[in-house]
């Protein structure tokens, strides 16, 4: 049986002589929230860019369901069904948040330079029922009220549930959350979480960067530790608890800092 | 009487011609954030380009070829689009200032290339020999200029009532949000790429057709239509009127253009005969202190761009109201 949605073999990256992600193997298995851990500088950051086409890797593949997608650009991995969001919120700022995520569906008719001309009934079409599935996916991560405001002028916690709503819009089976409680109150960090729990019991896989070991041991499964651009450690949250390599590099260098 | 209508046609006709580029602008600039350095050269593709392909046949350089003015109209806005094309897709990746100095330099060299390209654009000397279409229907000049102002005021609704049309469309969305963040519209599957290169050859093809319509009217255009000064003109009635937003374009045009105009009356009436020679230079740092000063006092420009263009939300009763 493949459950594995996502994976890697053998990726590198080098800048200059420092090799940020050096031959890292994961596998992300279909329906889990995994967690991506490890110390500043680990090569988590760089890890997250090469799964999402920001950076090109040195060497390894990607595969996602199956299909080779080493070296795609971001707005390929999305149409073949892989989502991300920013550690720092990156909103449209000066369109409403409703713009915001309705901007997201792939192949809108209007989208094109003659589809407002050519053929106004379908796109009209399109756009209503774009607007639709908008606002519902507004009222699930609860900005409903705020469709009008301008993105750029909500909280950092909204900002980031706004990153999930479009994302959901492009109904991705997998993913990328970079950070997501990092500078978020504790009330809309509860929120994005509920959420994420929700979405993955309706069968979405996550894969979630995070810093803070303590979010990670609560809300993922597995754990994957980095550190110094290698993956050492893989395994349940139990399992990370009690392993005193994984525990002893972490905080370790948590220590030094 | 007559000298006064005469002018305010004269006055208004290239105040909408100018207008027309200027939204061409404001789609590059105001809603894809294009910096556009090079407006001159698009401008200028559009008016060579209409009277070389209307223009009755000429020794010394290439046509005119005499084709129906619709089609020569149409064949200028394509030589601006072709530019534009070829520029785009050197330049498109450059970010706001390096490609602001990039399509300056385009257009730089577009005006050195017609002053020096006899065989092409006639040189120095300019291109002649274009006679506006219809005018011998006409009996007095003053009536071919007023259904010519009308003919250029139809097209600037025409082009308005389309832009704004894209703009309210999934189309403008786009845009705005390649306009806004690059990086994030392309994690939501948008290719920035392309959309910029389209934005990008649209305004053009738009600025082409009044470089075009520009060169219709004066049956005539040299290298000194398309100097430099005529960019920053754009872009102040742009800043002027406020970026992404298409009536606040218009209106900025006109006012600028009257000020410029007035300006220069001024400067030739009440400036002493020694300080004459300088007085084009004195409305080149009157241009400039319009940008500067719009850009610190007022940057959204009198009109600034509307927040919510292309789909509202369930309009919930504001929370004071509750």
């Amino acid at each position: 049986m493949s459950d594995v949605l996502l994976q890697t073999r053998g990726l590198a990256r080098s800048f200059g002589p420092m090799k940020a992600v050096d031959d890292v193997s994961i596998a992300v298995r279909r329906g889990t929230i995994t967690g991506l851990i490890g110390p500043n500088g680990a090569g988590k950051s760089t890890l997250f860019n090469l799964l999402t086409g920001t950076l090109a890797a040195d060497s390894g593949t990607v595969m996602l369901g199956g299909a080779d997608v080493t070296g795609l650009s971001p707005d390929r991995l999305f149409g073949r069904g892989l989502g991300r969001t920013f550690q720092i919120p990156r909103p449209f700022a000066r369109m409403s948040v409703l713009e915001n995520v309705m901007l997201a569906p792939l192949r809108q008719t209007g989208e094109r330079l003659w589809g407002p001309f050519l053929r106004p009934g379908a796109m009209r079409d399109d756009e209503r029922r774009i607007r639709d599935r908008a606002l519902e996916v507004l009222d699930f991560v609860t900005l409903a009220p705020l469709a009008d405001h301008p993105a750029g002028k909500i909280s950092g916690g909204q900002m980031k549930l706004l990153e999930l709503a479009r994302v959901l819009m492009g109904d991705p089976e997998i993913i990328l959350l970079d950070e997501p409680a990092a500078g978020v109150n504790p009330t809309l960090a509860g929120t994005l979480i509920e959420k994420i729990e929700e979405l993955n019991r309706q069968g979405k896989t996550f894969v979630i960067i995070e810093h803070d070991m303590d979010f990670i041991m609560r809300h993922c499964d597995p754990i994957i530790a980095l550190a110094e651009g290698r993956v050492v450690f893989e395994g349940t949250a139990a399992e990370a608890q009690a392993n005193p390599v994984l525990l002893e590099a972490y905080l370790g260098t948590m220590a030094d800092a | 009487m007559i000298g006064l209508i005469s002018y305010l046609v004269f006055f208004t006709t290239v105040a909408t011609i100018l207008s027309i580029a200027v939204l061409g602008l404001n789609l590059q600039w105001g809603n894809t954030g294009l910096f556009n350095g090079g407006v001159a050269a698009f401008f200028g593709a559009g008016a060579y380009g209409t009277l070389i392909l209307g223009g009755t046949p000429q020794e010394g350089h290439i046509g005119g070829f005499a084709l129906p003015y619709p089609v020569a109209l149409a064949g200028g806005m394509a030589a601006a689009g072709l530019l534009a094309w070829l520029v785009g897709r050197l330049t498109l990746k450059l970010r706001h200032d390096y490609l602001a100095i990039a399509t300056f330099g385009v257009a730089v060299t577009f005006e050195n290339v017609m002053r020096n390209a006899e065989w092409l654009s006639g040189g120095a000397r300019g291109l002649r020999g274009f006679d506006r279409p219809l005018q011998e229907l006409f009996a007095s000049p003053l009536a071919y200029n007023a259904v010519f102002l009308g003919f250029v005021v139809v097209l600037l609704v025409a082009t308005y009532a389309f832009l704004q049309r894209l703009v309210a469309s999934p189309f403008g969305r786009l845009l705005r949000a390649i306009r806004e963040d690059e990086e994030a519209a392309q994690s939501l599957g948008k290719s920035p790429a392309r959309v910029r290169l389209i934005s990008f050859v649209t305004g053009s093809v738009i600025m082409g057709l009044a470089g075009g319509l520009y060169g219709t009217f004066y049956a005539f255009v040299s290298p000194q239509d398309v100097l430099p000064i005529l960019t920053f003109q754009i872009w102040a009635m742009l800043i002027v009127g406020g970026a992404g937003n298409n009536r606040g374009a218009i209106l900025g045009a006109f006012l600028i253009w009257g000020a410029w105009t007035a300006s220069g009356w001024a400067l030739s009436r009440y400036a002493p005969v020694e300080a004459q020679i300088y007085a084009g230079s004195i409305q080149y740092v009157l241009i400039g202190s319009v940008i500067v000063g719009m850009l610190l006092w007022r940057p959204q420009g009198l009109f600034p761009e509307r927040l919510v263009v292309s789909q509202r939300g369930r309009h919930p009763v504001p929370a004071a109201a509750e």
